[in-house]
């Protein structure tokens, strides 16, 4: 293969660079002034390059095709399924978070097998659509659903492909290496864009048939050999297959070192070398754990929970699990949202008032900074503490009380701002504030700057119930 | 069934899971080789032919694989991770039957077949000179022993094989008993005459009182080569940090130093022990936050550590630590939560070893642990990570696995 020119990273793009391809209207329909301060947040990964509709449109179709070329990621992007529940994987540009910001969080589809009578299937569905638990204000949940053919039965599989797609509208991968299996199972999901899995170094040419009839997206397999994965790309690319995904082997125990190894130089290659044949995302498969049926169910649980959770730290893009245990899944699902998340900006949440219980005007007035893991763990403590209260959330760009007290993104003026700006007077009839033992040194300051008496509340949100039966109502000085 | 009765059963489970965790029911894997069996049987014979489907393809599609090989990038880096040994022998003036050696790396972690780790990531439990409040999934297995750190530590090194203890003396703190620094350094030697491995000496946070209590130690232990866990910014700032640093070199000890999740911190903090000791003889904790509660902020910043080291910022080339028990802060480790989320049992010792493995895949070079189900999964995956020439084992073929 001939070596292209270099592409530039993510990190080397300047906006002058994206500037030079943008229409340069001014117009203002992106939300931004003009088009160089869209240009910047482009490179910056705030905003995508249809947030700019004049791009779009036939006069700047060459513009569109340089920008998407400069943009693209050393990791393609694949969407499987259609509609609003699609999902998409890949897209990668980084090997480390702190160079970028990692995108397109990786979906976690459980699997269910045609084996499985209708009310089997029919219950695992809605048991995988109805999960979902409640973190920092985000409802996470499970994305696709992996249907195997276990029967290796066309009819089988066509069948359980028909129960699935009538319960749900949740992105499939229909798994089975028999190419006429896989058929059964396309003709039944013709207009879902389902992933396929797998083309192998023996199924490869009726399954890129299929691939190319269904337009589908397809895995290519080739566990524990990335050399046969990019014989298998290479070919599959040529027959004129674009969206590929990668599976080099989930292998359970001793095998998995060198699954994760795997998964590191492939995409290392991806992202440092530019390799193309494996600028795919790749496919992890927990669901092996389970190849090994002769131990209990809670020790092919755990390894299938830490497996899944090492995969996602390393470069998976979409992962197969069988586990529906809360135990097995919740670390995953809080463990993607936190890795996603841009490591340059901190997650928040809305500044304003909160209030929790039925509080009255004697009750105590808090404050606490907006950025969500501190908001979160504050509001859990009042509301286990069962305090009747109002909680002032004040704008420190999402920076916790410590950090934000020693950036002075807390100060005194900052708090005495919020105090006015959210009405305090009219909440509360006294002229008490209670201040995050963290801000301590910002007590007598905050006194002057606000006229509100200050309290100086507990280090830890977990000493708040102490605190207020201990101090609250406060005596006279 | 009640929920009394729902607990036993929840116990009973955890404790199974622990023992089959234990490594004593190897698993077998008879049943791989079986499967694969089926697996070659299953793919139709004339699938790898020449075949092509009848349907106007244009006449370039390849008929046959074109072959190809990888041959994966070796990024190679001017810096490395210094060494540090814990703990001395008689040899060296102290009394540990043996001694660990960790750091050394001279790539990112596990990211390269040609620079496998130089030393085994080290795992330490820990043990409490007091009662602490702590989670009943983490009492259970050392209920007997909760009350003589001496007892714990060694049930810690015989029965769950942990390479160090952690001796934390928390009762020390001022705000809870206050126990004197003399106190403390005999709960230090109870526990260096009950095993023979290397130990980590945990304070109470406070930084006047744990200058005091390092430096008794220090001075009551020379040449054990104990780690001082820990020195920080704010020892300096109450001007205590020197006292340590120099009790811990003319005894022969290594401090561990900690800062908060901030490069530059640590970076600092460094700078002023070089004032006293080689870099030889310092370990950094740059802060281990729970899973769901900043975790991703930890696993970054090791990982931003670790790459600039490489790159040869020598103010961080040293080996790290992670205390993974902090995973136990989150309320998701033990909290009781909605059935679907049961056993806690099971919950909280994942959390925590979802918290290590990931810190290990950022390059971590030390572990403090606690719960026993953790401790052995790390063993049993560092073993895996660092062994070369391994044989590639049978393709899984979950496709078809009745499950």
């Amino acid at each position: 293969m001939v070596q292209k020119q270099k592409k530039k990273s993510i990190k080397e793009i300047s906006p002058i660079d994206v500037y030079g391809l943008l229409p340069k209207t001014n117009c203002g329909e992106c939300g931004e002034a003009n088009c160089m301060a869209f240009a910047t947040k482009l490179v910056n990964g705030e905003f995508t390059i249809p947030d700019c509709p004049p791009l779009l449109r036939e006069e700047y179709a060459d513009l569109l095709e340089s920008l998407g070329e400069l943009l693209a990621p050393p990791v393609r992007a694949v969407t499987i399924g259609r509609g609003e529940d699609a999902i998409t994987i890949g897209g990668k540009h980084v090997l480390y978070r702190h160079d970028f910001t990692y995108h397109n969080q990786t979906p976690i589809a459980i699997d269910l097998a045609d084996s499985m009578s209708e009310e089997e299937i029919v219950e695992r569905i809605d048991a995988i659509v109805g999960f979902s638990y409640e973190y920092i204000g985000r409802e996470l949940r499970l994305d696709a659903v992996a249907i195997r053919s276990v029967t290796d039965d066309p009819q089988s599989f066509q069948k359980a492909v028909q129960i699935a797609k009538q319960r749900t509208g949740k992105p499939f991968i229909l798994c089975s290496q028999n190419p006429a299996v896989m058929e059964a199972g396309l003709r039944e999901a013709d207009d879902c864009r389902p992933l396929i899995f797998a083309a192998n170094t023996l199924n490869w040419q009726e399954m890129a048939a299929l691939a190319l009839e269904y337009k589908a997206p397809l895995v290519v397999s080739a566990p524990g050999d990335p050399g046969q994965l990019r014989s298998l790309v290479k070919t599959l690319a040529a027959y004129g297959i674009d969206d590929l995904v990668l599976d080099p082997g989930t292998f359970p125990d001793e095998g998995f070192a060198d699954t994760i190894l795997n998964h590191t130089l492939l995409r290392k290659a991806a992202c440092i070398s530019r390799d193309e044949l494996v600028g795919f995302p790749i496919l992890g498969t927990p669901i092996a754990a389970w190849t090994g049926e002769e131990i209990s169910p809670e020790v092919v649980q755990w390894k299938e929970a830490y497996m899944a959770a090492m995969l996602i730290s390393r470069y998976a893009d979409l992962l197969i699990m069988h586990s529906m245990e809360g135990w097995t899944l919740l670390p995953q699902l809080i463990w993607r949202f936190n890795i996603y998340t841009d490591p340059r900006k901190p997650v928040s949440v809305e500044p304003g008032v909160r209030t929790f219980g039925n509080p009255d005007t004697n009750s105590p007035l808090l404050i606490t900074t907006n950025y969500a893991l501190t908001y979160f763990t504050v509001e859990a403590d009042i509301k286990s503490a069962h305090i009747d209260c109002h909680l002032i959330v004040v704008d420190t760009s999402g920076i916790s009380v410590e950090s934000a007290v020693a950036g002075r993104y807390l100060t005194s003026a900052s708090m005495a701002e919020a105090l006015e700006e959210f009405n305090a007077e009219s909440l509360v009839d006294h002229r008490v504030l209670i201040i995050p033992g963290l801000a301590a040194r910002l007590s007598g300051e905050t006194e002057e700057a606000s006229g509100w008496r200050v309290l100086v509340g507990p280090k830890d949100s977990s000493g708040l119930k102490r605190f207020i039966e201990e101090r609250w109502p406060p005596k006279d000085e | 069934m009640t929920d009394k009765e729902k607990n036993t059963g929840y116990t009973v489970l955890g404790e199974r899971l622990l023992s089959l965790l234990s490594g004593v029911e190897q698993v077998e894997f008879e049943n791989f080789r079986m499967e694969i069996g089926d697996l070659e049987l299953f793919i139709p014979a004339g699938s790898g032919g020449p075949h092509i489907p009848a349907m106007p393809a244009p006449p370039t599609r390849p008929t046959e694989l074109f072959q190809e090989r990888f041959s994966p990038p070796d990024e190679s880096y001017p810096g490395a991770i210094r060494e540090v040994t814990l703990g001395s022998t008689k040899a060296d003036g102290g009394t540990r039957g043996k001694t660990i050696k960790i750091g050394g790396s001279t790539s990112m972690a596990f990211s390269s077949p040609n620079h496998l780790p130089k030393n085994r990531t080290a795992i330490a439990m820990d043990v409490f000179d007091m009662d602490v409040a702590l989670p009943k999934a983490l009492k259970a297995p050392v209920l007997d022993v909760l009350d003589d750190p001496a007892e714990w530590a060694r049930m810690n090194v015989e029965k769950f094989g942990s390479d160090l203890v952690t001796v934390h003396l928390m009762s020390t703190d001022p705000l809870i008993q206050d126990r004197s620094p003399q106190e403390a350094a005999n709960t230090v030697e109870e526990v260096l005459q009950a095993v023979d491995v290397p130990l980590i000496i945990g304070g109470c946070g406070d930084p006047k009182k744990d200058a005091a209590v390092f430096t008794e130690v220090a001075e009551r232990t020379s040449g054990e080569r104990l780690l001082l866990n820990s020195v920080t910014l704010d020892m300096a700032e109450a001007k205590t940090l020197e006292s340590v640093a120099v009790a811990a070199r003319d005894n022969g000890h290594v401090l561990l130093a900690f800062t908060g999740l901030e490069l530059n911190s640590a970076k600092e903090l460094n700078r002023r022990l070089y004032e006293y000791l080689p870099p030889e003889e310092i370990v950094m904790d740059l802060t281990t936050v729970a899973l769901g509660y900043g975790l991703e902020y930890s696993f970054t910043i090791h990982e931003r550590a670790r790459q600039a080291a490489l790159m040869g910022d020598s103010e961080l080339q040293h080996p790290t630590i992670s205390a993974s028990t902090n995973a136990w802060a989150a309320r998701e480790a033990w909290l009781t939560m909605d059935p679907i989320y049961s056993p806690r049992e099971i919950r909280g010792p994942v959390w925590e070893t979802i918290n290590a493995l990931t810190l290990l895949l950022a390059g971590v070079d030390i572990f403090m642990m606690m719960h026993p189900a953790a401790v052995r999964t790390m063993q049993d995956i560092r073993e895996w990570l660092i062994q070369n020439d391994r044989k590639q084992p049978p393709i899984p073929d979950w496709v078809r696995t009745r499950c």
